[in-house]
């Protein structure tokens, strides 16, 4: 598996750190809700066998957080983007 | 049929013509008292021990592969509670206490071995980590024994004890840990529910769950809608697919995890080792191949098959433990889809909806798990109430923050 990293091009996978699901949305801390939409967004995941937005950390280069859209079926990458474009995280 | 030293001679002497089928070609009733999802080791134990122990034999098994074409065929064979948290320890031992019997109560061979589980250390502070875990492990009724270097040298004369980084300072082993022929199992259980009355049901995928009222009603397959009481999902590493036909999302990550098996050697190791510093655990198996493995992949993965840079790690790993590897040559290589959890725990529990049942997030636990997850999940299925062993293991401990963390790495699956 290789993946473009929008400023190293493609590098092995190796190079990479997975941290899970992209798109995640911190809930606010105050609201009144708070511990049940805070379990969702630390626990539940959809979990998708398909195209899957997901964070990779270019740890072995050029230290960018990447949102990369994965097939988790067959391993091939349609979409990588820099996080902080995206507004992942 | 009964196997039996009599019925072998029979046989033998009638030319081998009259043995019959280990299990029926069942064809799907229109309903049944409990329908299980799966039919790996998870799915056909609780069906067994469904029929067996609680007298519900109005039960299918459905199995989108042919039987056993899951984890059950793909996993590494091994078996041990070693343990740190007593709600995991207690779990795997009623585990390796049906292992220990379990040939006799399926009166099939399942090549139980008990050649016992080495963990090496290499350092002060993970002789400690590994003295509390020996302790941990005796207090909840397991065994467990510190080998010193010398003791552990008579074990593994071949190991390189002097290695730089990684020097071996000695281990803790679990002597009844150890293998057992992953395939015999599935194909045992399968074989002892059937004779109970339940239906196996190969090639037929669930599609759907119909649901009326946050009630079950049965399953849609592509061989017709399957009515069903209940329904048991024993389908670990699809867990968060199955459940998503019911609407329900699972702290769940689907990970590849790889593993290896080599040419076939004279015997050279005798027990099942692991080098946790270095990622990676070997067997011999019956038929001299090394079987061995390391660490997930560590994304998000459905494809049962990993990628090369875990191949070279686990690789070096053998080479820094077992310099006498480095020449060996791979046969097979492969990948098995596993269910992570939050914590690294696995999940038995009833659900939200009205008479569905749930079995996964086994992590690295699943096979080592299958006798004691069927019990207890046929119980939880039978009753409607978890057992004490699985009381720990609920779906909502998340919620209440009462995880079961055996690592603490907190809620990041690929780490655990």
């Amino acid at each position: 598996m290789r993946i473009k990293c929008p400023y190293c091009g493609e590098r092995d996978a190796a190079e990479f750190a997975y941290l899970g699901a992209a798109d995640l949305k911190r809930p606010d801390p105050g609201a009144s809700e708070a511990a049940n939409v805070f379990f969702d967004y630390v626990y539940l995941r959809d979990n998708l066998a398909g195209p899957h937005a997901e964070l990779w950390y270019h740890a072995g280069g050029c230290r960018s957080w990447l949102r990369v859209v994965r097939d988790t079926r067959t391993h091939v990458i349609s979409n990588v983007q820099l996080a902080k474009e995206q507004g992942s995280g | 049929m009964r196997y039996s030293l009599f019925n072998l001679v029979a046989q033998t002497f009638a030319g081998n013509r009259n043995w019959t089928a280990a299990w029926r070609k069942a064809e799907p009733k229109p309903a049944y008292d409990v329908v299980i999802v799966g039919g790996g080791g998870h799915g056909l134990a609780t069906a067994y021990y469904l029929a067996k122990g609680y007298g519900i034999k109005n039960v299918a098994v459905v199995e989108k592969g042919y039987l056993g074409s899951g984890n059950v065929g793909r996993n590494t064979t091994i078996v041990r509670s070693n343990y740190l948290l007593p709600q995991n320890i207690a779990f795997y031992e009623r585990s390796l206490k049906l292992w220990e019997g379990l040939a006799q109560e399926l009166n099939f061979n399942t090549m139980v071995s008990q050649r016992g589980v080495i963990n090496v250390f290499h350092s002060d502070p993970q002789r400690n980590a590994y003295v509390r875990r020996g302790n941990a492990m005796r207090l909840s009724g397991a065994d467990a024994e510190l080998l010193s270097r010398d003791q552990l040298r008579k074990l593994l004369p071949f190991a390189d004890f002097d290695n730089a980084r990684f020097p071996i300072r000695g281990a803790l082993m679990q002597r009844r840990g150890g293998t057992v022929r992953h395939d015999a199992v599935a194909w045992g259980y399968a074989r002892a529910a059937d004779a109970l009355g339940v239906d196996i049901i190969e090639n037929c995928e669930v599609t759907g769950i119909r649901i009326e009222r946050g009630q079950v009603r049965g399953v849609e397959t592509t061989c017709g809608f399957i009515g069903a009481g209940k329904i048991g999902l024993a389908t670990a590493g699809n867990s968060s697919r199955v459940a998503a036909m019911a609407g329900l999302r699972f702290p769940i990550e689907s990970h590849v995890i790889q593993a290896f098996v080599s040419e076939g050697l004279k015997p050279l190791i005798d027990n099942v080792v692991t080098f946790g510093a270095g990622h990676f655990y070997v067997s011999q198996s019956d038929k001299g191949g090394l079987v061995f493995g390391g660490d997930l992949d560590g994304y998000n993965s459905y494809a049962q098959r990993g990628n090369l840079p875990v191949v070279e790690d686990v690789a070096e790993g053998a080479c820094a433990l077992f310099p006498n590897l480095a020449r060996l040559r791979i046969l097979r290589n492969w990948g098995g889809i596993i269910d992570m959890s939050m914590d690294g725990s696995p999940i038995i529990d009833k659900t939200s909806v009205g008479g569905l049942y749930f079995n996964g997030g086994w992590c690295y636990g699943g096979f080592k798990a299958t006798p004691a997850s069927g019990a207890s999940f046929a119980r939880l299925i039978a009753k409607d109430e978890p057992d004490e062993l699985i009381r720990p293991f609920r779906l909502d401990r998340f919620a209440r923050g009462a995880i079961l963390d055996e690592k603490g790495m907190g809620a990041q699956p690929n780490l655990h």
